[in-house]
């Protein structure tokens, strides 16, 4: 479905994204841990188009995405929901998920539901700064759910959630799944990993490991929360 | 062409129509309403707890709208004042006098569909009473010549406990020249909200001034503006707030965006305090369409013109 072929990004002079790879199978919830500042969000910004690479490919479906615009690649099927979405004063929730519903296949009251809001209560609040933040997150997903993509490209949507919400978001990631949409799933936290199928660990800007999500996380522990990307070890060794 | 006055009558309406106005309430019994074109009053009806005194000026029309104490009016009240000539001039006194304990909402509409050279003047004179309730809405459309000089110009007076609302829209047709005036005096524990939405287009020159005296003990105020300015537009908004009692609160909130390489926006917010428990904020933004709105819309399958219509009518709604 996905497949990033050595990537790379650079700000400021400092490589950010550094010859990744990475490629994401057909319904799969693909989860990418690592530290604060390993280019988890550059690389959702890359597969979404909107930071072009300075070298290497996106490809999605077999096509080579990576000239395309964040419009096209949304026509493809690719979508994005940010870790801090953007407001949108005097547009209301309803308008907001009709959007991404273009061809009105599923009922946004669904959407909203399967992340755990009211339909009654939401859809005629505006997405601007009176949603908190777990409530923009949520609203957020549920836009994804609406648009029913191929991709969806899930940046920390679990971050800020209280406890009893949690459920909800995880319920509609795997919802994405079962409707037939890979998913590239950012994170910190252990109930996203649970429903991930694989995980990639990055460190440096670089896929270190792919495997498990237990794996995965038991390798994070055990070695990157106090490498600060130095300590990154041989092949082989973990 | 000569127009009968039914025949005005109808245009004036559907002009209204256009605007936004809902036509089926001009002429309903039930609902207090008048359309005013040029210097004719065309209909007028009351209700209880209402009254309309109107009559012709030389180049308008002079209104005293009195709602009596205590009265809370039930449907919204409708007027529309208009002109259909391309060139003219029309001037509208209004005096609205909302007394104690009353509540009513206004809405209305002026309309200058086929404008190429008119120039419409308001003085307002407002008196809201102790205890009231006062929304006053107020909806321009002029057409897509441009050629209209708008003027409106008001002085209000809020009083104790009351709740007065003011919302200014020109967000159809083109705007022409603008030049808004309001000053508001608002009374202890008053309430006051000043809105603002305007979308200015081609050579259109806007100039809203605002300005509120938080006198009373306990007075809030939100003065609210949008703007968004396309190809040669220019905008000026100056939002004032005097903090001058005890407790009382305002804030001024201006966002204007640029969406034209030769529009030109700017924002002077003032803000005053002379009681040192009087407390006066001011928030202003002015620049392009916000980045990640866009890319947001357009990672929902947008193109860039579709994210650009979404965000403005979102702002001017």
């Amino acid at each position: 479905m996905l497949e990033v072929s050595q990537l790379c990004y650079n700000s400021n002079g400092q490589a950010i994204v550094d010859d990744l790879t990475l490629s994401i199978g057909k319904q799969e919830i693909h989860a990418i841990i690592g530290a604060n500042g390993t280019g988890k969000t550059t690389l959702a910004y890359l597969v979404m188009g909107i930071y072009s690479p300075f070298t290497g490919s996106v490809f999605f479906e077999g096509e080579d995405i990576t000239a395309c615009s964040v419009s096209e690649r949304a026509q493809k099927g690719i979508t994005l929901a940010w870790q801090d979405p953007a407001r949108f004063e005097g547009l209301k929730v309803g308008e907001y998920l009709k959007l991404s519903n273009k061809n009105g296949s599923r009922a946004i009251e669904d959407c909203l539901s399967m992340v755990g809001l009211l339909p009654s209560q939401f859809l005629n609040r505006s997405v601007d700064e009176n949603l908190s933040g777990g409530e923009r997150r949520r609203v957020e997903l549920a836009a994804v759910l609406a648009m029913q993509p191929k991709l969806a490209i899930l940046d920390e949507v679990d971050s800020g959630i209280d406890m009893a919400s949690l459920p909800y978001i995880m319920q509609g990631v795997s919802a994405m799944k079962s409707q037939g949409s890979s998913v590239l799933l950012i994170t910190h936290t252990k109930d996203a990993l649970d429903i991930a199928d694989r995980a990639s660990l990055l460190c440096g800007g670089k896929v270190l490991q792919t495997g498990s999500p237990e794996e995965m996380s038991q390798w994070f522990g055990d070695h990157c929360v106090i490498c600060n990307h130095i300590n990154v070890p041989e092949e082989g060794s973990a | 062409m000569i127009l009968t006055r039914e025949e005005e009558y109808q245009k004036i309406v559907e002009a209204y129509g256009n605007a936004g106005g809902n036509t089926d309430l001009l002429g309903n019994r039930q609902v207090a309403n008048m359309v005013v074109h040029e210097n004719r009053v065309l209909s007028a009806n009351e209700v209880e707890g209402i009254s309309l005194k109107s009559e012709s000026t030389e180049r308008g029309v002079a209104l005293v709208l009195t709602v009596e104490e205590g009265r809370k009016i039930e449907h919204p009240v409708d007027l529309c004042f208009g002109m259909l000539p391309q060139e003219g001039l029309q001037e509208i006194d209004l005096k609205m006098n909302v007394q104690d304990r009353s509540e009513v909402n206004i809405i209305a509409h002026c309309v200058f569909p086929n404008a190429t050279n008119i120039t419409h003047k308001m003085d307002a004179d407002i008196r809201i009473g102790n205890n009231a309730v006062f929304s006053y809405s107020e909806t321009h459309y002029h057409g897509d010549h441009g050629g209209i000089n708008v003027i409106p110009k008001a002085r209000v007076e809020v009083g104790e406990n009351s709740v007065y609302r003011n919302t200014f829209a020109l967000v159809k047709g083109q705007v022409g020249r603008l030049d808004f005036d309001y000053e508001t005096i608002c009374g202890r524990k008053s309430n006051t909200e000043l809105v603002a939405k305007i979308y200015g287009k081609a050579q259109d020159d806007i100039r809203i001034a605002e300005k509120v005296h938080l006198n009373g003990e306990g007075a809030k105020s939100l003065i609210k503006s949008r703007l968004v300015l396309k190809d040669k537009a220019r905008a000026e908004v100056v939002g004032e707030t005097y903090g001058n009692a005890p407790l009382a609160r305002g804030h001024v909130d201006c966002n204007e965006i640029v969406d034209g390489d030769e529009a030109i926006a700017k924002a002077v917010p003032i803000v005053s305090v002379s009681n040192r428990q009087a407390k006066v904020t001011h928030e202003a933004a002015i620049g392009s369409i916000d980045k990640k709105q866009m890319q947001t819309l357009m990672a929902r399958g947008l193109n860039e013109e579709e994210a650009i219509n979404v965000i403005v009518r979102g702002i001017l709604a």
